[in-house]
């Protein structure tokens, strides 16, 4: 009986996720071959989505940058440094952070974040380091910029980047632990030697399950990024190469024809991106955590 | 033999400017480590009470008794691994070569450094090689060694575990991979290769096979012309093989502190003690 009904839920996933993916290249085929005459804009389909594919893998790839020392810092600070009771509380907090709708992240990146960014932070990185691409050009005086975004998808990835490495840092052996301090290691000392490298992997899976979310959000990146038609380096101005989710909830309500079946087609662009990530997290958690397990 | 007088004192392990030798130990006596009214407490419960012992400078001294007895815990006292759990602390002294190792500016890392420790179930570090094990503890106290200072460390220690012969050929792999009795000299020449003073051993052949067994316990009195061993074990027969000196730790009801109720000769405690509950425990009678 339950047997059946198990089997028919995981039945059930495989239909989905054949379907969807049926959908999207079968819809997709003719928005990334059909006629360009009939759509807006680019020539062919390469060359409108590349921009696009950028802009995803830049927004999200500033994000991690962002989020991942300090998710482990946190991460670090809830297994081994703070007081129990901290502790607990602390990462109820980092998980309620995971239950903020990503609009209100928007909203909030759009009203609070930008604002205070473009007010104090990019007037400094723009004068005093725009040798550097990413720093040049004239900085976005709303603050809705590649940057902007980037740090809104930090704090959105900051929670599943901290659970999965607080999980893997307590589970730590005691026994590892102690062998570290007793061979006369300082805290941090023991950290380095007997923590991080066994919560590794945990670490990595955690950080490409952020990125993977970070690549799909939409409504965030939505709202704050300021977007334009190419490639940008620059991640203080106006100008900024928008991400697939994000320009498919911008342009899919006024879209027609072929031009529908070219956000589709993106669409499995994205799927792809996100399902290789995906995959090389869970291969790296599980070729990790057999390792150490010795 | 291998290790001794050979030891280079050169090799800066411990660092010394937390712990201090003392300027000059001319009183015999104060050689080895002398613990005086020794409480252990975690948070207001007294584990272990009243602890008197001088542990003689390159002997073996074991630590027997019933589980619960504390002698573990008064182990892990001695080298102030017990701090690692929330609210411990001791009352009394404990003096090593006349340093008082619980001394307000004392660093329980420094103390650490000097009396290594080896655990009841062997602990490599599994992501690091054989090599990088055994060098573990050097590359923590000494920042930047040349290669063939740390190859000779590496000789060096696992020759001195009786562990060379048998890894020598592959001491980049993972020392997860060994044996149980491997692992466990691999664990006893990551101690030894920081030269501590003392080596503490807490049951370290209760997780082993008897062959295994037989070669730690080989190795200890091959160990012992060069280190103070303290070892807690709940085999008899093996206080009786290796050490020195016995302890008899015994506890006088649940909740009720651990006392080291008497400590002598080997040979007395076995054949001749002086407390009756001593004789009941190592006949067999109890415990």
């Amino acid at each position: 009986m339950f047997s059946g009904l198990s089997r028919a839920a995981g039945i059930n996933i495989l239909i989905i996720l054949a379907g969807v993916a049926a959908f999207l290249i079968v819809e997709g085929r003719t928005g990334i071959f059909g006629d360009t005459e009939e759509m807006s804009g680019s020539d062919n389909f390469l060359q409108y989505v590349g921009p696009l594919v950028f802009g995803t893998v830049y927004a999200a790839s500033l994000a991690l940058l962002i989020a991942a020392p300090l998710g482990v810092a946190v991460a670090l600070y809830i297994s081994h440094y703070a007081p129990r009771r901290l502790a607990q509380t602390l990462g109820y907090l980092v998980d309620l952070l995971a239950a903020i709708p990503s609009v209100v992240f928007g909203i909030w990146g759009v009203t609070v974040v930008a604002p205070i960014l473009s007010g104090n932070l990019y007037p400094s990185l723009n004068e005093n380091l725009d040798f550097l691409p990413f720093f040049s050009g004239t900085i976005s005086t709303s603050g809705r910029s590649m940057l902007t975004a980037g740090v809104v998808l930090a704090v959105m990835i900051l929670p599943i980047i901290t659970a999965i490495s607080r999980e893997s840092f307590m589970q730590t052996p005691r026994l590892h632990e102690e062998a570290s301090l007793a061979l006369g290691a300082t805290k941090w000392e023991m950290i380095r030697q007997a923590v991080l490298p066994y919560g590794r992997s945990g670490v990595i899976s955690g950080c490409m399950l952020g990125l993977g979310r970070a690549l799909g959000e939409t409504m965030a990146v939505a709202i704050i990024l300021s977007p334009s038609d190419g490639y940008f380096w620059s991640v203080l101005t106006n100008q900024n190469s928008n991400t697939i989710a994000s320009n498919i909830a911008l342009k899919f309500p006024e879209a027609y024809g072929l031009d529908v079946n070219r956000l589709i087609a993106t669409g499995l662009v994205l799927f792809g991106i996100t399902f290789l990530v995906n995959a090389f997290a869970r291969r790296i958690a599980n070729a990790g955590f057999s390792g150490a397990d010795g | 033999m291998m290790l001794s007088g050979q030891i280079t004192r050169g090799i800066p392990v411990t660092n010394d400017s937390r712990l201090s030798e003392p300027s000059q130990v001319d009183d015999h006596a104060e050689r080895g480590v002398v613990v005086a009214g020794l409480n252990i407490f975690y948070g207001d419960f007294l584990a272990v009470a009243d602890v008197d012992m001088h542990i003689q400078s390159k002997s073996i001294t074991a630590l027997i008794g019933p589980s619960g007895c504390g002698k573990s815990t008064f182990l892990r006292s001695l080298n102030r691994m017990h701090e690692v759990i929330d609210g411990a602390r001791v009352e009394g002294s404990v003096r090593l070569d006349g340093v008082d190792l619980y001394g307000s500016e004392v660093d329980p890392v420094a103390v650490r450094r000097r009396v290594g420790m080896v655990f009841q179930r062997p602990n490599p570090f599994p992501t690091m090689s054989i090599y990088d094990n055994v060098v573990a503890g050097i590359r923590l106290n000494s920042g930047k060694l040349r290669r063939a200072e740390t190859n000779e460390i590496v000789e060096r220690s696992l020759r001195g575990a009786n562990l060379w012969e048998e890894v020598k050929d592959r001491l980049d792999q993972p020392g997860s991979g060994l044996s149980g009795g491997q692992q466990q000299r691999l664990c006893i020449a990551r101690a030894t290769a920081v030269e501590p003073d003392v080596l503490l051993m807490d049951e370290p052949c209760s997780a082993l096979d008897p062959i295994s067994t037989l070669a730690i316990e080989q190795l200890m009195l091959e160990l012992k012309q060069n280190f103070t061993i303290v070892i807690v074990t709940h085999n008899m027969q093996q206080a009786a093989r290796v050490s020195d000196r016995t302890g008899f730790f015994n506890i006088a009801g649940t909740g009720k502190p651990g006392r080291l109720i008497e400590i002598d000769e080997t040979k007395r405690i076995f054949s001749n003690p002086a407390q009756q509950a001593t004789q009941d425990y190592v006949t067999g009678r109890f415990g």
